[in-house]
């Protein structure tokens, strides 16, 4: 039975709108692509969809309340929520490394999350210059 | 009865601590008492600025009076109590040859109230000194006795000299009902408990009608809020230098176009009245009209240049002029009525009200004094109160010895305006202390720039937080229930 | 730290621009470079950034904000470029003084060789856009919400408004819901996405918020705190159609309506804006009307790729170094001549080294006082002297002409400056 997807690329940022022609689960056809990335985006998203995830995790003791971290790698669209809920329970101790591995191997993915940045700690407080 | 005071006033306006400032300098227990979170929040704080000349209420009517004598009272006043004030002189500007016979009008009234120095001019003469004018331009009335304010600096340095010299000020406490003893007052009820006193002043502003009305006083007296709206615009790109009037109509002295002491260009109000006296809100039809209203003064204006726009509601009201064979329904009252004891009452104190303020205070004493009270002079009353500094108004070399002074006067938090983090610890510990975002913003003039809060506002946050050793999330913009933060991050699920 | 007095290149912002340009200079032979940051960091808007998608044309790689600054600031430290911190900028000159001031130094005054300016840009208001309604807490630009959430750790509210469909709000929508905030509308005035298309999959779509296209907010509602927004369907010229409003309940509008180069201190420099892009006028130098001042990223005109910023920033301060380089070259064969001991002045003012070859140079001045009788009119390096002239009477009537010539031009080329004084023998 032939069904057809509509999405959009998001491999750079052209954005090419994509008709995605499938017979059960697998795809015959794509339309719309400018590159090849496009027919391999499509391939991921109708089959195995992943995003980065950016966000924050709290720091005892930081020049900042929060250091910010993301995934290295995408992980599965449907693990948002439950990565998230993961980071709610973080709470590093400052000095944190800037790329210090924050969750190893989230959820079992065997993608880690990481700091985006460095954070010290807060005697380096607004009066330090 | 918790507290027992000599008198007690309602309302923080710039009436109100007007009268405070002058009840001050005698001796007696004064208590003025502000609903908001802070002061000069209602008709004090929304308006254009402007020191009137005079030429505009109706001769005779307590206005016309109130206005003339108050305006000559702000050169000493501003040199006591140390606010921005300059007399620039305004301009009624006639556009057309069928608005010159309103100048003559208007000319005839000012020499009825008394106002010096009014001058005819033609239309070259209006050119040479506003180039933006509109070219139709047909004449005007130049009042030098005209000039602008601070409409914040002024109501707060009043406020403080009362204090120094020993008046209280309460926030947050609202008049509730009166204490009588038979028809005598002896006392006020608020949310904050009930005061003793042998004297209430009635400064509530749109609220002043139902004030008296608690008292049994002018029944058939209300207020309706009368809403006027305005726009900012860039000091940078628009700079008329001038207070611009329209040639007035019924609906009052029209939309200016104006400077003001900031050096920002502002346009309006318009006039229209609405019910809610808590509604402030600017609307599409108010903007649109000040809009056109101001382009016929300055056509050369460019809606790409407002940083700002606000709306503030005037106590119209209906009290009749006093005066004998005078037919005008909308006066200032100001009276101790025979039918209670203990009672001054105010109300309509909208347009020129502030001009007026200082006249009014003293008309209070007067009548006070009429009444029996006995004033006694205060020994040590000191008129003078000093300002407070402002970074952005210094050269260098005062800025420098002020950082030397206060180091934290080197870290500017407001970008656009320049204003320092030691001004704003400053106006959190003033005598009347600052402690909304809104209450800094009036006394010190940041985040009324370019960027309208963008930067500073959670640096000022913080700066709060940590002063009054409070957690940010009990930072408000102007009081109970506009707090800038719900919660930490981290604490709730997707 | 010990702040200097003269630099060569001063940046002003430590943002990608800014990063970038104090990179550049050292690199290309500045020797001392001084970045200015008015935050407690280094990294200008990026450190609140957190979001992927930057370095993807110049690492290769799809980084954080934070994580594309840290690159940056730590090729900033190790090349040994100077940096005040929680300093704002008040002012600068066209002869490229800078004042500024801070909490620790006070007060300071700083000369530069050049200057690149990398103040960024601010966010459109809600008064530029004039949407009437009450004043009340809640009503925030994006950016101004992202700085709480991603770096303070506050929600501004937990039910959201967004106006516009540029990048920043379409961002700001993905992370308010990542942290438990319901975000109801994206509305956007143009018949089109103003930010990119990947942005409107991965935060708007994924999460299910509605965008509106040709809508906007028709007024705001709520005393003290936004209780709700009136949105409003408009057409081709912006008008509202009427029928069309739809009362939208939640506690928070954010502002994500446009960006504007932030050139306060540009204007105050004379330096030349234009008004198309808001920003200063610049050649492929980055160097604006003025000489020696620079401008790069943001507040030249808004970037949509943090990497092209950081491309500008190169190029404005390798530019800045070399200008730089070149007046450190004349200072170095620019000789001052001070008026000392009753001589009121001399002319010329100051020698070109570069002119000793050849010619005599012939030094007129004018004394301050008479002395009827006879004086040496000497030159002085420090101590060491280099010439003099013998003359009856010196009186300020008349002109003192010394002249130096090639057996002096040994010492006249060691020299640091040279005073001249005239006194009685």
């Amino acid at each position: 039975m032939e069904e057809s997807i509509k999405l959009i690329c998001i491999s750079c940022p052209q954005g090419c709108a994509l008709e995605v022609t499938m017979e059960g689960k697998t795809i015959t056809k794509v339309d719309g692509a400018s590159c090849k990335r496009g027919k391999e985006y499509a391939q991921l998203e109708i089959t195995d969809p992943r995003r980065m995830i950016a966000s924050t995790v709290r720091v005892k003791n930081g020049f900042h309340p929060l250091v910010p971290v993301y995934t290295k790698m995408p992980v599965p669209k449907n693990m948002i929520r439950n990565v998230l809920k993961e980071l709610r329970e973080v709470e590093l101790t400052a000095p944190v490394a800037n790329g210090s591995v924050v969750i190893e191997n989230v959820l079992g993915t065997g993608i880690d999350i990481i700091t985006s940045r460095e954070m010290p700690t807060s005697e380096m407080n607004r009066d330090h210059f | 009865m918790s507290e027992k005071y000599d008198l007690i006033i309602i309302g923080g306006g710039v009436v109100g601590c007007m009268i405070a400032r002058w009840l001050s300098r005698y001796e007696g227990r004064v208590l003025l008492i502000e609903k908001e979170a802070d002061l000069c929040m209602g008709a004090s704080a929304a308006n254009t600025a402007i020191v009137h000349a005079g030429y505009d209420p109706r001769p005779g009517s307590l206005k016309a009076r109130m206005n003339v004598d108050g305006n000559q009272m702000w050169d000493q006043l501003s040199g006591e109590l140390n606010f921005p004030f300059e007399r620039r002189g305004d301009y009624v500007v006639a556009i057309g040859e069928k608005e010159l016979p309103a100048l003559d009008t208007l000319m005839e009234y000012g020499r009825k109230n008394g106002v010096p120095g009014m001058k005819l001019l033609s239309r070259a003469e209006v050119i040479a000194r506003e180039k933006n004018i509109n070219p139709e331009v047909s004449g005007a009335l130049w009042a030098t006795t005209g000039g602008i304010c601070d409409p914040f600096g002024v109501t707060i340095a009043a406020a403080e000299n009362a204090v120094m010299n020993g008046v209280e000020v309460l926030l947050n406490t609202k008049f509730d009902d009166f204490i009588m003893e038979e028809n005598r007052i002896i006392g006020i009820k608020t949310n904050r408990g009930d005061f003793g006193c042998r004297w209430v002043i009635n400064c509530a502003g749109m609220y002043s009608d139902e004030v008296m009305h608690k008292a049994g006083i002018r029944p058939e007296f209300v207020i309706k809020p009368r809403k006027g709206e305005y726009f900012v615009f860039d000091r940078a790109d628009i700079a008329v230098d001038n207070v611009l009037f329209p040639v007035p109509s019924d609906r009052g002295k029209g939309i200016l176009v104006t400077t003001t002491l900031h050096g920002n260009t502002i346009i309006g109000p318009n006039s229209v009245i609405f019910e809610d006296k808590e509604d402030r809100s600017t609307t599409r039809e108010g903007l649109e009209e000040i809009w056109q209203g101001a382009r016929k003064l300055v056509p050369s204006l460019s809606q790409k240049h407002i940083i700002g726009m606000f709306a503030g509601l005037r106590p119209y009201g209906n009290g009749p002029c006093k005066s004998p064979g005078i037919d005008y329904q909308h006066d200032f009252i100001i009276e101790i009525p025979t039918e209670v004891q203990g009672f001054v009452n105010l109300g309509g104190i909208e347009s020129p009200g502030a001009t007026s303020a200082p006249a009014i205070a003293q008309e209070v004493v007067d009548l006070l004094k009429d009444a029996g009270e006995k004033f006694k002079e205060k020994k040590g009353w000191d008129p003078v109160r000093r300002a407070r500094p402002r970074f952005r108004d210094m050269n260098h070399e005062e800025q420098k010895l002020l950082i030397d002074m206060d180091p934290r006067y080197g870290r500017v938090i407001c970008r656009c305006e320049n204003v320092t983090e030691g001004e704003i610890v400053a106006e959190i510990h003033a005598p009347i202390p600052a402690i909304t975002y809104d209450a800094i913003k009036r006394r010190t003039w940041l985040g009324t720039g370019r960027c309208q809060g963008g930067f500073d506002m959670p640096r000022v946050v913080k700066i709060i937080s940590d002063e009054l050793g409070v957690s940010p999330l009990e930072v408000t913009k102007k009081g109970q229930g506009s707090n800038f933060l719900a919660r930490p991050t981290k604490q709730v699920e997707i | 730290m010990i702040l200097k007095n003269l630099y060569d290149v001063v940046v002003i912002g430590s943002g990608p621009g800014g990063l970038a340009a104090a990179v550049a200079a050292k690199k290309e032979g500045a020797q001392d470079v001084l970045v200015i940051e008015r935050d407690m960091e280094l990294g200008g808007i990026l450190v609140q950034c957190i979001h992927n998608g930057f370095g993807v044309e110049i690492f290769k790689e799809d980084l954080p904000g934070p994580s594309y600054a840290q690159r940056f600031i730590d090729e900033v430290s190790s090349l040994g470029v100077e940096i005040l911190l929680d300093t704002m900028v008040l002012d600068i000159t066209p002869q490229r003084k800078i004042y500024a001031s801070n909490k620790r130094l006070g007060f300071v005054e700083i000369e530069a060789r050049s200057i690149v300016l990398a103040m960024g840009c601010r966010e459109r208001s809600r008064p530029q856009i004039r949407i009437p309604g009450t004043r009340p807490v809640g009503v925030y630009t994006a950016g101004t919400a992202q700085r709480w959430v991603n770096v303070e750790g506050y929600m501004p509210g937990n039910q959201v408004v967004i106006l516009g469909s540029g990048d920043i709000g379409m961002i700001m929508a993905r992370r308010l819901t990542f942290e438990g905030a319901k975000v109801e509308r994206v509305l956007e005035v143009m018949p089109y996405l103003t930010g990119l298309t990947r942005n409107y999959v991965q935060c708007l779509l994924d999460f299910n918020i509605p965008l509106q296209l040709r809508h906007t907010v028709k007024r705001v509602l709520g005393n003290n705190c936004v209780e709700a927004v009136e949105a409003v369907q408009v057409d081709e010229k912006w008008n509202p159609v009427p029928g069309s409003e739809e009362i939208i309940p939640c506690d928070t509008l954010l502002l994500s309506v446009g960006l504007i180069p932030e050139n306060e201190l540009s204007r105050k420099a004379g330096i030349k804006l234009d008004p198309i892009t808001n920003g200063p006028f610049v050649d492929d130098n980055f160097q604006t009307n003025i000489p020696g001042i620079f401008a790069a990223g943001n507040v030249v005109h808004v970037y949509d790729l943090v990497d092209w910023v950081t491309e500008a920033g190169y190029q404005a301060g390798r530019c800045a170094a070399k200008f730089a380089m070149v007046i450190r070259r004349k200072e170095t064969y620019y000789l001052p001549l001070i008026a000392g001991d009753n001589v009121r002045y001399i002319v010329p003012h100051m020698l070109d080294k570069r002119n000793l070859e050849g010619q005599d140079i012939r030094l007129q001045m004018r004394v301050t006082q008479p002395i009827e009788q006879p004086v040496w009119v000497e030159v002085h390096d420090k101590e060491n002297l280099v010439a003099r002239k013998a003359e009856r009477y010196v009186r300020p009537g008349e002109m003192v002409t010394l002249v130096l010539k090639q057996k002096h031009y040994m010492d006249i080329e060691k020299a640091v400056s040279l005073t001249i004084d005239v006194a009685p023998r």
